[in-house]
């Protein structure tokens, strides 16, 4: 194949995976949108495959790397549930960084290649800065993911690990890696410890960087991992020469920069104070003794008799639903007040669940359909007429000192305002504070009813009241 | 004039799509954000192209290094495992996912 031929395939392809992002504007054509993904990259292996000398070793590397990954690929999106897709994400991510790191290491050991060597089989020194920033970038990304991962997963604690004088030390590995980047530079390409050190130093660097994130600020690093695995990705578009993959490290990289912003926004937080991390690390102190007031409890008889006879019920899940796995019942719940011709709808925030968009999938995950599912904007005026809102497993996004008490840590975050519907039903283990240890004062306001217990046994005593 | 360098293309394209992107994922629906970073994910493993180019390194490619070509064979296949395993499990799970997105039956 002549190499004007494979460029032009590989610009198609990058084409087929703008068009993919662009199908996900609304679930009618995303899933052609996936398919337009699936096919840019097929044209992208095959176009490689068909540019390169392969003789025997070589395809049977290809062949049995592709049957062992894709089959590994395969059975973990078959087998992982839904809750778990965070984790599943920062893995995902951490693959890219290696992969990034393992290709730029190639290019350095064999450039001929990837045609990228003079005519002595030199490196230049444009093509060794962009490997060099492959490796970087792509080695933080992979510890930074395995970090985050942990963190999702429960293999280590959500708190934030503050290092003595942390940023002094990230400074000092951000600075360790550009010297050694001008030596490989100047070097020719010849000082290959220089490479191994600088994808040593980002390795440490991706960890120093997340460990002093807490958990609560997560569904940040997930967006800002997934939008570093694009830049390493297009560090390594410029190496290679290539159309496809400059393209997409690009739309991965603004993409995932674009969900780091709304997520920040979600949280009123600024990028800046997320990434320098701490936050939560003294979320106990805060617990004076505020003005408490009563607290209402209610039975799940009480709610169910208040919401058949309610002609708007709209529903605010948060994590603890997913947690509880109550998202079949409460789907059950709001099949039968629908029946009972009560008007239903779902309000989610932009940063429940513990990634963008997650609280959509568990939604749809349990059958409900997405016209009934709304987002903060657009469903925030409709508490005033709501009889009932139904809150389950939130609760710093419902809290109403994020508007009204400048003194507590979350003013300023955009929330649900459940407490202008007319009645407030709140599901809750104990009355506790939330995630991020706020006190919330919904808890005591007069038109509020609490319902202490698990969320899933919850729904089920109101669907059964309902009977 | 003198000829413009190549890489200032690439430059240009690469600006260009930063741009492409910026305006297409805004455009995303927040209720498909989830799906939009697992799709992200399998397309960023186009990555892939240059782990199939590091796995057919031949003698030659090494420059002045003997043991150049098969090391970055070496590097090539672990890498073409770890960007498959993200292909198909990125485009898979979005699909699972996608799946589940129902309208209101009417």
């Amino acid at each position: 194949m002549s190499a004007n031929l494979a460029a032009l395939l590989y610009l198609v392809s990058g084409i087929l995976f703008i068009l993919a992002l662009r199908g996900l504007s609304s679930p009618e054509t995303a899933r052609r949108g996936n398919l337009f993904g699936m096919a840019g990259m097929a044209i992208a292996i095959v176009t490689t495959l068909l540019a390169v000398d392969l003789d025997g070793a070589s395809i049977a590397l290809i062949v049995g790397g592709i049957a062992i990954g894709g089959g590994i690929g395969a059975v973990i999106a078959r087998r992982i549930p839904m809750t778990a897709m965070p984790q599943l994400v920062a893995a995902f991510h951490s693959l890219v960084g290696m992969a990034a790191v393992l290709v730029a290491a190639a290019a350095l050991y064999a450039p001929g290649a990837f045609h990228i060597a003079d005519e002595l089989g030199n490196l230049k020194h444009l093509s060794l800065f962009e490997l060099s920033m492959g490796t970087a970038i792509g080695a933080i990304t992979f510890s930074g993911s395995v970090i985050a991962f942990a963190k999702l997963n429960g293999n280590m604690s959500g708190a934030p690990i503050i290092l003595p004088a942390r940023h002094l030390l990230n400074i000092a590995i951000g600075v360790f890696i550009a010297v050694m980047i001008a030596f490989l530079m100047a070097s020719a390409g010849e000082a290959k410890l220089a490479f191994w050190l600088i994808t040593l130093a980002a390795f440490v660097l991706g960890v120093t960087l997340i460990i002093p994130i807490g958990g609560a600020d997560m569904p940040v690093v997930v967006s800002m991992l997934n939008s570093y695995s694009g830049w390493a990705a297009a560090a390594l578009g410029f190496t290679l020469e290539n159309t496809a993959l400059l393209v997409t490290g690009a739309l991965v990289g603004s993409s995932g920069a674009i969900l780091s912003y709304i997520m920040c926004k979600g949280m009123n937080r600024s990028f800046i104070s997320v990434i320098l991390g701490g936050f939560g690390e003294d979320g106990s102190a805060a617990a004076d003794e505020g003005p408490k007031g009563n607290v209402k409890q209610g039975s799940a008889e009480d709610a169910a008799f208040v919401m058949k006879n309610a002609g708007k019920v709209i529903i605010v899940p948060g994590y603890g639903m997913a947690v509880a796995q109550a998202q079949h019942a409460v789907k059950e719940m709001a099949d039968v007040l629908k029946d009972e011709g009560v008007d239903v709808a779902y309000a989610i925030h932009p940063v429940a669940g513990r990634m963008p968009g997650h609280m959509n999938v568990l939604l749809a995950e349990a059958q409900v359909p997405y016209d009934e599912v709304f987002e903060l904007e657009d469903i925030n005026s409709a508490f005033s007429n709501a009889d009932v809102a139904f809150v389950i497993g939130a609760n710093d996004v419902t809290n109403p000192a994020a508007e009204d008490d400048p003194g507590s840590p979350i003013y300023g975050m955009p929330v649900l305002q459940v407490w202008k519907a007319r009645t407030v039903f709140f599901v809750k283990r104990s009355l506790g504070s939330g995630y991020a240890g706020v006190e919330n004062p919904l808890f005591f306001r007069d038109n509020t009813m609490m319902l202490l217990g698990d969320a899933k046994k919850m729904a089920e005593s109101v669907i059964k009241a309902l009977d | 004039m003198e000829v413009v360098d190549p890489v200032i293309f690439r430059l240009a394209i690469f600006v260009l799509a930063v741009f492409v992107g910026y305006y297409v994922v805004w455009s995303v629906t927040p209720a498909l954000h989830t799906p939009l970073m697992a799709v992200t994910n399998a397309i960023s493993s186009v990555i892939i192209v240059g782990a199939l180019l590091a796995a057919t390194a031949t003698a030659t490619s090494g420059g002045g290094d003997p043991n150049g070509a098969g090391f970055s064979r070496g590097l090539g296949a672990i890498a073409i495992i770890l960007a498959s395993v993200n292909i198909f499990g990125g485009f898979l799970v979005t699909q699972r996912m996608l799946a589940m997105y129902k309208k209101k039956e009417r």
